[in-house]
């Protein structure tokens, strides 16, 4: 997959040509620094480069990922993510370490997938978490139990609650995927895409849009 | 939003249209397209409110017609809004003026102002 490493700023909306009003995510993309190639007859074994998105202060970088950083000639960044077989797309074959890579890979109205960290919602009960449907009624004795699980299981036989059963528990914070986004518009001058829907994540998190 | 998007947005916003706020008395014309023809519709109304700011700004346009009302809400920055006219300016002491949805007949009237 070829991709790039990005920023969520927000949403917004645009028009296109026909007048048409497209709701869009926001999200500042590249220029991204390769840091690492991954080679299949080296000693990794597969084909995958390494971007590296986001200022990060000398100070607060690790020796090791300092060092890392300095083998590409470039400062600290504060976003890595590696993209497997980047190197089979055109235009982008003899990426060596240090180089640049931004958003001229994409063009307008190509479909993209973004990866993101979902929106954190703490501990969540199982209406929300799992879509149940809650008891349904406020009446026939329900009291105060209209959003309950109700039954985890029967008694005797298995005594045991299987495992899995969906329960109360925390929730969002997980690495989502969303496919098939319309890019809806490019702006070079400065490094943004803008995106035909929501994409996961507050905004100001890391995003990884691939193609 | 933020404020680099702002700013590019900032330059692409429609300067053609006049100034109105709420309590004015506006006639939208709004592009229509019906098959491959199209036809520019007019709807004068109050305006209750403008929301939202840039290019995703909108205003609600109230209207009676035959006893009962109809709001539509139209993108302000919106290529099908051919023009906007104002008929009237209207004196109101707030930004959002829904308090008019209530009031019927007579009293559903906004005053002018001289401005």
């Amino acid at each position: 997959m070829v991709g790039i490493i990005g920023k969520k700023l927000g949403m917004t909306s645009i028009y296109n040509e026909a007048g048409d009003n497209i709701p869009c995510t926001v999200i500042q993309a590249g220029p991204c620094i390769v840091t690492q190639l991954k080679n299949k007859d080296g000693k990794d074994g597969y084909n995958a480069v390494q971007l590296s998105y986001g200022e990060r202060r000398l100070k607060s970088t690790n020796k090791p990922m300092t060092g890392h950083f300095k083998n590409a000639n470039t400062t600290p960044k504060d976003f890595v993510a590696e993209f497997k077989n980047l190197r089979r797309y055109k235009g982008v074959e003899n990426l060596k370490l240090g180089d640049e890579l931004d958003i001229s890979i994409f063009n307008v109205a190509e479909w993209v997938d973004v990866t993101g960290i979902s929106k954190g919602k703490g501990f969540q009960g199982v209406v929300k978490r799992h879509g149940f449907h809650g008891v349904g009624g406020q009446t026939h004795g329900q009291h105060n139990r209209g959003r309950a699980p109700g039954s985890i299981g029967a008694a005797s036989y298995p005594s045991r609650v299987f495992k899995g059963m969906r329960m109360g528990g925390r929730m969002g914070g997980d690495k989502v995927k969303v496919f098939n986004l319309i890019i809806a518009k490019l702006d070079f001058d400065n490094n943004l895409i803008y995106l035909n829907g929501a994409v996961p994540g507050a905004k100001g998190s890391y995003i990884i849009i691939e193609k | 939003m933020n404020q680099l998007v702002k700013d590019i947005q900032r330059k692409s916003l429609r300067t053609d249209l006049p100034k109105f706020q709420a309590g004015d008395t506006i006639v939208v014309n709004y592009k229509i397209i019906e098959g491959n023809k199209e036809r520019v519709q007019p709807f004068q109304g109050i305006v209750l409110q403008r929301r939202n700011e840039l290019e995703v700004e909108t205003i609600t346009v109230r209207k009676i017609s035959g006893g009962i009302g109809i709001e539509r809400i139209f993108p302000v920055n919106s290529p099908k809004i051919e023009s906007i006219e104002v008929k009237k300016r209207g004196k109101v002491r707030r930004a959002r003026i829904f308090y008019l949805r209530d009031l019927m007949g007579k009293k559903a009237k906004v005053k002018e102002s001289r401005r």
